[in-house]
C-alpha cells in the first residue's frame, strides 16, 4: 500500500510495506469501530425532552464486559503486530546477510561523502572511489554500509529503499541493503543537523552490473592500474 | 471544620498590585498562567503560520514576516514546538486549570502554600522573558529542534546560535523549576486539604488527573535537569559530556531527554482527559462509567510510560536488541489508553446528551485523539518506524494527539468553566461557529500530512524543491492545502477571542452558582468565587458524578447536599 | 502584607502535617535529579575503567573529614529539632547555627580541595571524570548553601518562638543533603 506513494527499491522494502499494511488493517479496524460507536451513541442518546438518562455505574459484570472484550481483543492484535514488527526489525537491523560489497557513507555539515571500493571490491585500497553526494551501486547486490559522521548527528535515509539510520560522530554504524531495481533514488538526511539540513540532498544511482563496471572504470583515481 | 476563610484572615483592602500582579489567591494565579499561556500559544501559532507559508510558497515573502531564511526556518520550528509544549500546553492544562479548579473542587479556600504558588508563577514569567530574549540576541534563536540533540545543540560552531542556544536551555530549566514548585502545591493540597467526607473515590477525575500529571512530571524531570546542567556546561565552559572526541556520548542526552519526554506527553494528556470527563458527564447527565477503571488505567499508563522512551530512538544507533524490548512495551501501553477512551465513550451510553459548545469540543477531543492514538501504533512498531521515523507521518501523529489535548480539550474546559470564572456566559452561536471552523480546519491541516509523510517527506526541511521525489505537484498541493487550512484555523480563533473577551465584560450575566446543574463543589461557590471561595466550607456526602440517580426528582445530586 | 495561612494548609486528611508532606515530595524530586546524574556517572564509569586513574587524584582524606562533618551536622539539627519541640528556643537556635557552621566547614574544606586540584591541573574540562566530579559535587554544594540560608532564615523565626515546626522540615532536607553525600563519597573518592 505504501508502494502507491513510494516505490519498492530494496529487498526489504516489501517486508516493511507488509508490516505497515497489517498495522493499517488492524488499527484501522479498531479506529472505525470506535468512531462508529462514538458517533452512533451521540446520535442515539441525544437529549429528548422528558426522557431521563440511565444510571449506569459501569461496575456490574454485564456492563464491564463491553470494555473487557475489546480490551482483550486489542491485546491479541497488539501481540500480532509485535511479532511481525520484531521479525521485520530483526531482518533489517540485526540479521545482516553476508556482504558482497562494502561502502562507507560519511555525513557532514552539509553534504554526503561516499567511498566505494573500486574495481578490487576492497575498501581502503588505492582504487577506492570517493564522491560527494552521488552514490553508485550495483543492482541485486548485498551492500554493507559503514555509516559515520564527522560533526553532528545526521541520518542516512533512502525512502524508496525503506532505509534509515542515524549517523553518530565518533562511531561507525553498520547496516545493509540490496537494491532490486535500477534507477536514481533520493538520499535524504533525516536528522536535524543545522541550517543546511534541508540542502543535504544526495543521489543513489543503482546500475546494472555492466553499467556499474563502466562507471567504476571511468571514475577510478588516476594513476591506478585497472584490471 | 466548616469555618470560613474570613475567620482565619485579617484582611485589609488589597491594592491592585496585591490582587492582580502579586496575587496569593489561587484563582488569580491560575488566570495569570491562563493568559500567559494563551499569549504564548498565539506566538507559537504565528510561528507555524510563517513556516507553513514558506513551505507552501518557498522563497516568497511571507506577509507579516518577510523572507524566511533556512536558519530562521529552523528557529521557527524549534521554538514553535518548544513554546507549544512548555509555554502553552503545560501552563494552561496543568497550572491554570490546576490552580483554578483544585481548591474549589475539593472544598478548600486556597492552595496549601500560596506564597510558593506565587513564586512558581514568577519563575515561570521569568522563563518567558528569557525565551523571548533568546530570539533577539545575535544570530537569533536556537534552531536545533525542540529535542536539542548534541553535538548540534552543544557547540556554537555547529548550531551558529551561540546565545540563542544557551538562553533557550536556561528558559526551559526555569520553566521546569516553576512546574516542580507548582506541582508540590497541587499534590500536597489534594492529599491533605480535601473537604470533610471527600474520600479518594469522591475526588473529581480532573483533580486526580492534574495531580497525577504533576507526580509524573516530578518523577521524569529529574534526569533531564541533570542532563540540562551537563548540556549547559558543554555549551558554556567546554566540558565534553556529549562530545565523542572527549569520551562523551551524544546518545546519553537522547536517553535523558526521552526518559522525560515520553512521560511528558502523559503530563498533558491526563489533565485533558480530566477536563473531558467533567464535561461529558455533566452534558450527558450520566455517571462516569467505571470510575475505578479510569483510575487504574491512569496509574497503569503512568507507570508504563517510564518504560517506553526509547521508541523515539529506534533509529538512533541504540543496540538493535533494545529496540525489541521497547517495541513490546510501547505497543502494550496502547491498551490502558484504549481502555480509558472506551470507558469514556461508554459513559455516553444511555445518556441525555446536550450538544453545548463545551460538549462539542469534549466529544471532538475523543473523535480526533482516537486518530492520534491509533497512528502511534505505526511508530511504536519498530519495523515500521524504520520507514516513518523523522517523516511528516510522525508530525501528523503527534499533532493528532497534541492538538486535541492542548487546544480542543482546553476549549472544552474554557467554555465549560467560563460562567464560574467570570460570572457571565459565552455566546453559544459564536461557540459553535468556532467549533466547526476549528475542527474542519485542524483536520485539513494534518490529514494531508499523513500522506506526505508516507510518501517520504522528512521533517524540518524548509524547501522540498531540492528533493526530486518530493518536489512533485501532488505532494506540493497537499502541503499547500495544509497551509491554507492553517490560515483558516487561525482565522476562526478570532471568533473565539472576540467571544471570550467580549463575554467577559458584556456577556449575559450568570447569576446562579450552578448553571449547568453539575455536582462538583466549584458549582457551589459564587460565580465568580470570592477570595476564600466558600463563606461556609462545604462537606461531602457522595461521589462527583451522581447524575440521574433513580428515585430522585432532580437528575443531579450535588456532592455537598446532605442526604 | 498580612496574609495568614489558609484553612487548606491546616487540614490533614493524610494525618501528616502539610509542611512535612510537602518536604517529602521535594526530597522525592531531588532524588530523581541526583539519581539521574549519578546513574549517568555510574554507567560511564563502568564503561571507562581508566577513570580509576583520575579518581585516584581525589583527596579521600578531605572527603572523609567532610563526611564526618556532615554526619555531625545532621546530629546537631536533630538536637535542634528536639529542643524546638520542647519550646527551648535558645538551645534550638544554638544547634541550628551549629549545623550552619558544619555546612560552612564542609564548604571550606571543599574549597581547599578544589583549589588544590585545580592548581594541579584537574579542572572541570580536564576529562569527563572531572566534569562529573565537579558537576555532582558542585550541585551538592549548591544544596548545602541553600540549606544553610534556609536554616538561617528559620532560626530568626525560632528565636521569636514562631514556626518551630520548620526546624523538623529543614532537618529532613539536611538529612537528604547528607545522604546524597554518602553516595557521592564512595562513587567519587573511594572507588579507585
Amino acid at each position: 500500500m505504501i508502494e502507491l506513494l513510494s516505490s519498492n527499491g530494496s529487498s526489504f522494502a516489501g517486508d516493511i510495506n507488509n508490516l505497515i499494511l497489517i498495522i493499517t488493517v488492524l488499527s484501522g479496524f479498531w479506529l472505525l469501530v470506535a468512531e462508529a460507536v462514538l458517533f452512533w451513541l451521540i446520535f442515539k442518546f441525544r437529549r429528548v425532552p422528558g426522557v431521563r438518562a440511565q444510571y449506569i455505574t459501569g461496575e456490574r459484570k454485564e456492563e464491564m464486559k463491553w470494555i473487557h472484550w475489546p480490551h482483550n481483543l486489542i491485546l491479541v492484535c497488539d501481540v500480532v503486530i509485535i511479532v511481525f514488527a520484531i521479525r521485520v526489525w530483526y531482518h533489517v537491523k540485526q540479521d545482516l546477510p553476508e556482504a558482497q560489497s562494502t561502502i562507507r557513507v560519511i555525513g557532514q555539515q552539509w553534504a554526503w561523502r561516499y567511498v566505494m571500493p573500486g574495481a578490487d571490491n576492497i575498501l581502503g585500497t588505492k582504487d577506492d572511489i570517493e564522491t560527494v553526494d552521488e552514490l553508485h551501486v550495483k543492482v541485486d547486490t548485498v551492500y554493507h554500509f559503514k555509516l559515520e559522521s564527522v560533526d553532528v548527528l545526521h541520518d542516512f535515509s533512502v525512502p524508496q529503499f525503506r532505509l534509515k539510520q542515524d549517523a553518530i560522530p565518533g562511531r561507525i554504524v553498520t547496516g545493509w541493503f540490496k537494491p532490486t531495481k535500477t534507477g536514481t533514488f533520493d538520499i535524504q538526511c533525516a536528522e536535524m543537523c543545522g541550517i543546511g539540513h534541508g540542502i543535504m540532498m544526495s543521489k543513489l544511482v543503482v546500475e546494472t552490473a555492466e553499467e556499474h563496471d563502466k562507471w567504476v572504470a571511468s571514475h577510478t583515481p588516476a594513476g591506478v592500474a585497472s584490471n | 471544620m466548616a469555618t470560613s476563610h474570613a475567620e482565619h484572615h485579617d484582611h485589609h483592602e488589597m491594592s491592585f498590585w496585591e490582587k492582580y500582579i502579586f496575587p496569593l489567591d489561587h484563582k488569580v494565579i491560575g488566570m495569570q498562567y491562563l493568559f500567559t499561556g494563551i499569549l504564548m500559544g498565539v506566538l507559537g501559532a504565528y510561528f507555524s503560520y510563517v513556516f507553513r507559508m514558506q513551505l507552501a510558497f518557498p522563497g516568497t515573502e511571507v506577509p507579516l514576516f518577510g523572507l524566511v531564511t533556512s536558519a530562521q526556518y529552523n528557529s521557527l520550528i524549534t521554538n514553535h514546538g518548544t513554546i507549544m509544549i512548555f509555554w502553552f500546553a503545560m501552563p494552561i492544562l496543568v497550572a491554570a486549570f490546576g490552580n483554578y479548579l483544585i481548591p474549589l473542587m475539593i472544598g478548600a479556600d486556597d492552595m496549601v502554600f500560596p506564597r510558593i504558588n506565587r513564586l512558581s508563577y514568577q519563575i515561570f514569567f521569568i522563563s518567558v522573558l528569557v525565551l523571548i530574549a533568546s530570539f533577539l540576541v545575535h544570530n537569533g534563536g536556537f534552531g536545533g529542534a525542540w529535542t536539542a540533540y548534541p553535538p548540534l545543540s552543544a557547540k556554537a560552531e555547529y548550531n551558529l546560535t551561540p546565545w540563542g542556544s544557551i538562553l533557550w536551555l536556561v528558559a526551559v530549566v526555569l520553566e521546569f523549576v516553576a512546574f516542580l514548585l507548582g506541582g508540590i502545591n497541587f499534590i500536597t493540597t489534594l492529599m491533605n486539604s480535601r473537604a470533610r467526607g471527600m474520600k479518594m473515590n469522591d475526588i473529581p477525575i480532573v483533580c486526580w488527573m492534574i495531580v497525577l500529571a504533576s507526580i509524573l512530571f516530578m518523577a521524569s524531570a529529574g534526569p533531564l535537569i541533570a542532563g540540562a546542567a551537563m548540556l549547559l556546561f558543554d555549551q558554556t565552559i567546554g566540558t565534553g559530556f556529549f562530545d565523542p572526541a572527549r569520551g562523551g556520548d551524544p546518545i546519553l542526552w537522547q536517553h535523558l531527554f526521552w526518559f522525560f519526554g515520553h512521560p511528558e506527553v502523559y503530563v498533558v494528556f491526563l489533565p485533558a482527559m480530566g477536563i473531558v470527563a467533567e464535561v461529558i458527564t455533566t452534558f450527558s447527565r450520566k455517571k462516569l462509567f467505571a470510575y475505578k477503571v479510569v483510575l487504574f488505567t491512569t496509574f497503569a499508563t503512568g507507570i508504563l510510560s517510564f518504560f517506553v522512551w526509547a521508541h523515539h530512538q529506534f533509529i538512533a544507533g541504540i543496540d538493535p536488541r533494545l529496540a525489541n524490548i521497547f517495541t513490546v512495551t510501547t505497543l502494550l501501553i496502547s491498551i490502558p489508553i484504549a481502555e480509558m477512551l472506551f470507558v469514556y465513550i461508554a459513559t455516553l451510553y444511555g445518556g441525555a446528551i446536550e450538544l453545548t459548545t463545551a460538549m462539542l469540543f469534549a466529544l471532538g477531543f475523543l473523535a480526533t485523539f482516537l486518530i492520534g492514538g491509533v497512528t502511534g501504533v505505526f511508530l511504536g512498531a519498530s519495523g515500521a518506524d524504520i520507514y516513518f521515523h523523522d517523516t511528516y507521518f510522525v508530525l501528523a501523529h503527534f499533532h493528532y494527539t497534541f492538538v486535541p489535548i492542548a487546544v480542543i480539550a482546553v476549549f472544552a474546559g474554557l467554555y465549560y468553566w467560563f460562567p464560574k470564572m467570570f460570572g457571565r456566559f459565552m455566546n453559544e452561536t459564536l461557540g459553535k461557529i468556532h467549533f466547526w471552523g476549528t475542527m474542519i480546519g485542524f483536520n485539513g491541516i494534518f490529514m494531508p500530512l499523513f500522506f506526505t509523510g508516507a510518501a517520504g517527506d522528512h521533517r524540518r526541511i524548509f524547501d522540498y524543491s531540492n528533493f526530486p521525489e518530493l518536489a512533485v505537484s501532488s505532494l506540493q498541493n497537499l502541503r499547500t492545502l495544509a497551509t491554507i487550512c492553517v490560515v483558516i484555523t487561525i482565522l476562526f480563533q478570532f471568533v473565539f477571542f472576540w467571544n471570550f473577551f467580549y463575554s467577559m465584560f458584556k456577556g449575559k450575566v450568570c447569576t446562579e452558582k450552578n448553571p449547568w446543574k453539575a455536582n462538583t463543589l466549584e458549582w457551589f461557590a459564587a460565580s465568580p468565587p470570592p477570595h476564600g471561595n466558600f463563606p461556609v466550607m462545604p462537606e461531602v456526602y457522595r461521589g462527583p458524578y451522581e447524575f440521574s440517580t433513580p428515585g430522585r426528582e432532580l437528575d443531579y445530586w450535588p456532592q455537598n447536599e446532605k442526604a | 502584607m498580612g496574609h495568614s495561612t489558609p484553612i487548606a494548609t491546616t487540614r490533614s486528611v493524610t494525618g501528616m502535617p502539610t509542611g512535612r508532606l510537602a518536604v517529602w515530595w521535594v526530597i522525592g524530586s531531588e532524588i530523581v535529579i541526583f539519581g539521574g546524574l549519578l546513574m549517568c556517572y555510574l554507567m560511564l564509569r563502568l564503561k571507562y575503567p581508566h577513570w580509576a586513574l583520575n579518581s585516584s587524584h581525589t583527596n579521600t582524606f578531605a572527603g572523609g573529614v567532610n563526611t564526618f562533618v556532615l554526619l555531625s551536622s545532621s546530629l546537631s539539627i536533630v538536637l535542634a529539632h528536639h529542643y524546638a519541640e520542647k519550646k527551648e528556643e535558645l538551645k534550638a537556635v544554638g544547634f541550628i547555627w551549629a549545623t550552619i557552621f558544619g555546612g560552612l566547614c564542609f564548604l571550606v574544606i571543599k574549597g581547599i580541595e578544589w583549589t588544590t586540584e585545580i592548581q594541579n591541573g584537574y579542572t572541570i574540562t580536564s576529562s569527563l571524570f572531572w566534569s562529573f566530579y565537579y558537576t555532582a559535587a558542585g550541585l551538592h554544594a549548591l544544596h548545602v548553601i541553600a540549606g544553610m540560608i534556609l536554616m538561617g532564615w528559620i532560626s530568626i523565626d525560632v528565636m521569636q518562638k514562631k514556626n518551630m515546626h520548620r526546624v523538623e522540615l529543614i532537618g529532613i532536607y539536611w538529612h537528604f543533603v547528607d545522604i546524597v553525600w554518602i553516595f557521592l563519597f564512595p562513587l567519587l573518592y573511594i572507588a579507585k
